[in-house]
């Protein structure tokens, strides 16, 4: 059918078709921004079927289920009929990248505006065809009929004919949360199926044809430069290829075993790194070499709230670097083809790389394509996908598709880590047990979350550096960069355990202290709904129960947890028996979802407060595997139980950060309550609890 | 060396021509075709490449391929029959034991092992069998209670 064709047989003014989608490469904005146009996020089929195209990536956390769930929401479909497609650069509209529990804060009520905005003009579509006015109408999975007449009806697929509507109204409203009969609800995950029986594709499972694998040579310490190298005797394998370009040396083969043998082969010999920092010397170095601080807050006066202070407490707060450490290392397949470069990526972000591929190969942004199958974890370490710069390098120049995966040393080597950092913080009790004043100085992790939750009349907050970047060369000797809720766990470490030691300096219960000190009531809710759920009673610190209580307010997102612990003196070892968290992020799109991500918190959190710290020696990853990097097990995992805060009243906020970031705090502070030690430094190992228990 | 090595995979009888001492998890994925088994860390300590090999929970990516000739190999694609999805996949559906999905084949299949072994494991047991086997979402709990209520329903087709 054709533009006229289409008017004639609507009759519709201003509502037409302009070609056919399928197949079609969209040339959206190259500017960063997300749209108006509604169709550049939905297209209906004949069969009524909704295709929702958004750029974020599925990569575990359930984005893909709840933004369908909007976009059925919205458009009165049902969730089954809606058939997600991401993260690709040709056919979904631009986003910023997948990060900061973003996807339903931020995107859900841009997809939620189109999908309003859909609707609204399918119902004058339909009023036309139907010959009705739009107030007559009702919808009812995505078949529009008339009230009190419901055999005159017609399907959305009817209507659009999968083809584009070119008609838009301006103000049109969301639907209120009251009328919701989606959203809130638990569905079956969009990604189940796929996933349990070995379909779901990560980009390693892409292979186009004639598709080499490549294994590059990497330098054995950051730092190290390369003197010579000596490929002879990789050469005398059959099938091997070498490519060698300015800092590039691959080695490529059919098969992925094939290219890491013939990479052993590869004599290199280096000038070692001249950094002399390790994972001990390491918070020094930081106190000296980062940038000066930046005040965050400056409330009150510090010197006057000295003066009140009749008792003081200061500490310094250490954590080590941490790996990301995803089950699915870094992966890339590139094709090049016909002046057009195709990248697979495992990236959190299909946009930004796409403009990073068109700078690093001086091609035009429509001659690039990023496409994002399912990624296996991202935690903020896959923000870029560096081997996809390799593969697109290496396929122009091999003229075949190469993929290049990423072993796990490599993972552990080029992976950009939590920076290690340094938190000061000082503070003091006035005669009624309140805190007269609070200092904190985050040093090289940053800002987020180093303003205090509490009502503090005297404080100054500072940072120095951070993941972000500003920081200067050598500060710290690999790349370090976001890793799920970027400085938010530091700081919050230090903060919380702070205002636990502040509690047992007064004798007061932890949670009353913190109460005392609290004056949004939504903070105030989720302390005592954990409360309640925990079966919390009131005692001094160290009670010898091993209970430990931590809150955080991550993005408006309010978190307060509970825990459990019991520490084996003789051994060291700390066995977290149960968390309770309580969780008020608004409107819960997802109820299961948002658990399953709390739960994800709890447990990898355990890791960086009890096992994970990357240990290094002049440049060296000294971690190159999970044998000596031990992240979360099984035999570790607590009991874990999530109450979500009905908040109808706020717009749905992030769910796949807020957990995380109280639980080193939440496991010093209940290590605290049960042997009466404080551990100052995350990771809390056996080493480190044995250590204090002597003192 | 370049040898013919015969084994049984996924019900079918299946010849490849390759150097037996390459390790079982390339073979399955690259020469193969079957890409459903993972390779998270190459050395055998995450378990995403678990497959199956005469029942036992075995890790792929240190198995040399000379090791599974005339055995029995099941991987995540063999496990869905003629009735549907395995009950373990079953179990897993349902609890949403999964997250990123990377880890899920390789703890699906240790505990279709496991269940194989001991029909009524306790948590204890569930956690030694699946230790070896890494998540880094935090599906743990979940993959728990899949597990639990797979034993329940008899898990161990």
């Amino acid at each position: 059918m054709n533009r006229r064709d289409f008017l004639k047989a609507t009759g519709a003014f201003g509502l037409f078709v302009t070609f056919p989608l399928s197949g079609a490469v969209q040339e959206h904005a190259e500017r960063p921004g997300y749209p108006k146009d509604f169709n550049a996020y939905f297209r209906i089929g004949p069969d009524g079927r909704v295709g929702c195209f958004v750029g974020k990536v599925e990569m575990g956390q359930g984005a893909m289920t709840a933004l369908a769930m909007l976009a059925a929401e919205e458009l009165d479909v049902p969730l089954e009929r809606v058939d997600m497609l991401m993260g690709d650069t040709d056919l979904c509209p631009w986003d910023q990248g997948t990060w900061g529990s973003l996807s339903v804060w931020q995107f859900g009520p841009v997809l939620r505006g189109a999908a309003a905005e859909a609707r609204a003009v399918l119902l004058q579509l339909a009023a036309e065809r139907l010959g009705v006015p739009v107030e007559r109408l009702q919808v009812q999975a995505g078949i529009v009929s008339v009230s009190g007449a419901p055999a005159r009806r017609v399907g959305y697929g009817e209507l659009v004919q999968g083809k584009r509507i070119e008609k838009h109204l301006a103000d049109v409203k969301v639907k209120p949360v009251a009328q919701f009969t989606q959203v809130g609800k638990d569905a079956p995950r969009k990604d189940g199926r796929a996933k349990v029986t070995g379909t779901a594709k990560f980009a390693a499972d892409i292979l186009p044809p004639g598709t080499l694998q490549a294994c590059l040579l990497r330098p054995p310490a950051h730092g190290a430069r390369l003197l010579s190298v000596d490929t002879s005797e990789a050469e005398k394998l059959p099938g091997v290829r070498i490519i060698r370009e300015g800092d590039l040396l691959a080695v490529l083969h059919v098969r992925p075993d094939g290219a890491r043998e013939a990479l052993g082969r590869v004599k290199a010999k280096y000038q070692p790194s001249p950094s002399t920092l390790d994972d001990q010397t390491i918070f020094e170095h930081l106190l000296k070499a980062a940038p000066p601080a930046r005040e965050l807050v400056a409330r009150g006066s510090l010197l006057a709230g000295e003066a009140l202070a009749v008792q003081r407490l200061d500490a310094t707060y250490l954590n080590g670097y941490v790996a990301h450490a995803p089950m699915e290392p870094h992966t890339a397949v590139a094709q090049w083809d016909k002046g057009r470069m195709t990248v697979w990526a495992s990236t959190q972000a299909p946009f930004l790389l796409k403009g990073q591929l068109v700078q690093a190969l001086g091609l035009k942004p429509r001659e690039v394509r990023v496409i994002t199958p399912y990624l296996g974890g991202g935690f903020g370490g896959k923000g870029g996908c560096p081997p996809a710069l390799e593969a697109a390098r290496l396929a122009r120049l091999a003229g075949v598709p190469v993929q290049v995966t990423w072993s796990r040393r490599e993972e552990f080597f080029l992976d950009s880590f939590r920076p290690a950092a340094v938190v000061k913080v000082r503070a003091g009790l006035d005669k009624g047990g309140r805190i007269a004043f609070w200092e904190h100085h985050v040093v090289a992790a940053g800002d987020q979350e180093a303003q205090s939750v509490y009502d503090l009349p005297h404080q100054r907050i500072q940072s120095s550096g951070g993941w972000m970047g500003g920081n200067p060369p050598g500060l710290h000797p690999f790349a370090i960069g976001a890793w799920r809720a970027p400085a938010a766990n530091t700081n919050v470490h230090a903060s919380e355990s702070h205002m636990d030691a502040l509690a047992a300096l007064a004798k007061v219960d932890p949670l009353e202290f913190r109460l005392k000190h609290l004056k949004n009531p939504r903070m105030v809710g989720v302390l005592k709904a954990a409360a309640k759920a925990f079966g919390w009673t009131p005692k001094a610190g160290p009670s010898g129960r091993g209970f430990g209580v931590a809150c955080a307010d991550h993005r408006d997102t309010l978190v307060a947890a509970m825990a459990e612990v019991a520490v084996d003196k003789k051994t060291g070892e700390v066995q977290v028996k149960r968390v309770v968290v309580a969780q008020d992020m608004g409107v819960v799109v997802h109820p299961d979802g948002a658990r399953q991500q709390v739960e994800g918190c709890v447990t990898m959190g355990l890791g960086y407060a009890l096992t994970e710290e990357v240990r290094f020696k002049n440049g060296q990853v000294l971690d190159e595997n999970f044998d000596t990097y031990r992240i979360p097990r099984f035999a570790q995992v607590p009991l874990i139980q999530t109450i979500l805060i009905d908040n109808p009243g706020l717009p749905a906020q992030g769910g796949g950060e807020p957990a995380i970031v109280v639980m080193g705090a939440l496991i010093a502070n209940a290590i605290h309550d049960a042997v009466g030690i404080r551990l100052l430094q995350l990771p809390m190992t056996p080493e480190r609890v044995k250590q204090a228990l002597k003192v | 060396m370049a040898m013919t090595i015969s084994f049984t995979l996924n019900g079918r009888p299946v010849s490849v021509e390759a150097d037996g001492s390459r390790m079982l998890a390339y073979v399955l994925r690259s020469d193969l075709g079957l890409t459903g088994t993972k390779i998270g860390c190459g050395e055998g300590l995450c378990g995403a490449c678990t497959v199956l090999v005469d029942g036992e929970a075995t890790r792929s990516c240190t198995t040399p391929l000379s090791a599974v000739a005339g055995r029995l190999v099941t991987t995540i694609e063999g496990l869905e029959g003629l009735a549907g999805l395995h009950p373990v996949q079953e179990a897993f559906l349902a609890h949403g034991a999964y997250q990123c999905g990377f880890c899920t084949p390789g703890m699906i299949l240790s505990t279709v092992a496991l269940l194989q072994k001991t029909p009524k494991p306790d948590r204890q047991r569930v956690a030694e069998a699946l230790d070896g086997n890494l998540c880094r979402c935090g599906a743990h709990v979940r993959i728990l209670a899949a597990v639990e209520a797979a034993a329940a329903k008899g898990g161990a087709r």
